[in-house]
């Protein structure tokens, strides 16, 4: 048994001679000061790209720290790349809804007349096949794909850096955000400039050194190497850059926030 | 009438439990999205399991071994997970910066030296394991079990579930691989998050189950408005 430990003044009880009017002035600055000082913060932050989309409502605060937080840690970082070995047996293809009619038609002509179209604030917009796509130089990591619910694997990626495609199409210095859609309409989603032109994000057509099998994406996937799985949409026809989300659906960035999911899944 | 805890102890305390709820709720609510923990780099529905729950899941693709599927909450779970963890991670900094310098730390949670020793630990548990009513002098001072589960919870449990949540994050671990290299693969991160939540809910069945044994409303009391009469413990 320990000794009761001795009763510190500071642990009687304060009585009301003890706010003083000096500690009530000094609270008052100290939470004006505050409430300017997060004001600033917050001006700072949205300059420098650090507030997400999904700003808004309850969980915006949360969401706005993590986001800003990992922007400055990782803006540059690469994601973990692993050895060949170490490639899953099993890359899990995970559900998918039924692929729609656009879909199945463009499966049947093996996929001859798959187009990903470019527009937005580039100096010439532009639209690719697959066999375009696939003439400049293919890069490949070996990467780790982690869905929300908890499940990965592991599997090696080929394709072309989209930060490539970017340059081809002359994106506008003031570009913010690259907009990217599936086939499904219900899927598009966003990421940053910072991970638009990060050497991981890559336009991909191939898989464990073959094709890139449908119920991984293909015939052509943006795989976003350090976001979540549900950011590297399947089967994207279309991307198009902008500075301003607002426009897009209902202006949080993407399908996930509207379906209640963070827009920035970077962890 | 003398005061058991500082302000700073009682709002740190119920930020905490607040956040560990929702923690604690947001966190169970995306793991049924998939009840199956894996050991190593990567695991999926296709691969084997170190262990699962016995549990349907919130998705109709893992193989839970239930013929139903439970509603999908993982969305506004992730985001309260995430926004509980950085109240959390802000009231604890808080917590430990002030206790250091206050004095709470070496004064309220360091054990005597003397305590330390295998007779008085031994005295103490076995005094715990008759479930005696705890001495007058508990009511102003943590005994020393207290004094070591709190240092457990406060300077290795939270530091390791916020270390194994981090390990989880891909971009978190782009910058520093370390952080989940260490632990033996995101998977295993996952897996050990699991466990160090179950050691925190043991601590949490513990810590309340003995507040109510030394007289919970008084405890209560002590931990609400900060004052405590020693003369009625234990009534």
């Amino acid at each position: 048994m320990s000794e009761p430990s001795k009763l510190e003044p500071s642990k009687l009880e304060p009585s009301p001679r003890n706010l003083s009017r000096r500690k009530l002035i000094t609270t008052g600055l100290a939470a004006t000061a505050g409430v300017a000082g997060l004001g600033v913060a917050a001006r700072i932050a949205q300059k420098y790209g650090l507030i997400p989309p999904d700003r808004g409502g309850f969980y915006g605060l949360g969401e706005t720290l993590t986001y800003a937080s990992q922007r400055l840690l990782t803006r540059h970082s690469l994601a973990r790349e692993f050895s060949r070995s170490q490639i899953s047996q099993t890359p899990f293809p995970n559900e998918m809804p039924p692929l729609n009619d656009a879909f199945k038609s463009l499966q049947a002509g093996g996929f001859a007349d798959w187009r990903l179209s470019v527009s937005g604030m580039v100096g010439r917009p532009a639209s690719f096949s697959l066999a375009q796509l696939k003439s400049y130089p293919s890069h490949s990591q070996i990467t780790m794909v982690q869905c929300e619910e908890g499940w990965s694997y592991i599997a090696e990626w080929n394709g072309v850096p989209l930060s490539q495609i970017l340059q081809a199409v002359e994106v506008h210095p003031q570009a913010r955000y690259v907009v990217y859609f599936s086939i499904d309409p219900d899927w598009w989603e966003s990421i940053d400039m910072a991970d638009a032109l990060h050497p991981q994000t890559f336009l991909t057509y191939g898989m464990n050194g073959g094709e890139l099998p449908v119920g991984n994406g293909g015939p052509l996937r943006l795989r976003v190497a350090r976001q979540l799985g549900y950011k590297s949409v399947k089967f994207i026809t279309h991307l198009t850059v902008t500075d301003n989300l607002k426009t897009f659906g209902k202006g949080l960035g993407s399908s996930a926030p509207e379906g209640g999911y963070a827009w920035y899944a970077g962890i | 009438m003398a005061t058991r805890h500082s302000v700073l102890v009682r709002v740190t305390h119920w930020i905490t439990t607040l956040c560990f709820f929702a923690l604690l709720v947001s966190g169970i609510e995306i793991v049924i999205s998939h009840p199956r923990f894996y050991w190593g780099e990567t695991g999926n529905d296709l691969t084997p399991t170190l262990f699962k729950l016995p549990i349907p899941a919130s998705r109709n693709f893992v193989p839970s071994g239930y013929g139903y599927v439970l509603p999908d909450q993982n969305g506004w779970s992730r985001y309260l997970h995430f926004q509980s963890a950085w109240l959390l991670v802000f009231t604890g900094l808080l917590y430990v910066i002030f206790s250091l310098l206050n004095g709470h730390l070496r004064r309220d949670l360091l054990p005597h030296g003397a305590d330390l020793s295998w007779r008085a630990l031994s005295r103490s548990i076995a005094s715990h394991l008759r479930f005696e009513q705890p001495s007058a002098a508990e009511a102003s001072s943590y005994n020393v079990l207290q004094r070591l589960s709190y240092l457990f919870v406060i300077f290795v449990l939270f530091p390791f579930v916020i270390w194994t949540g981090l390990a989880m994050s891909p971009a978190f671990v782009s910058a520093v691989p370390a952080a989940v290299n260490i632990l033996g693969g995101q998977q295993s991160a996952r897996t050990l998050h699991f466990f160090v939540s179950v050691a925190l809910v043991l601590f949490l069945l513990v810590h309340v189950g003995m507040v109510w044994f030394a007289g919970f409303r008084s405890r209560m009391r002590a931990m609400i408005t900060g004052r405590v009469t020693a003369s009625k413990e234990g009534a």
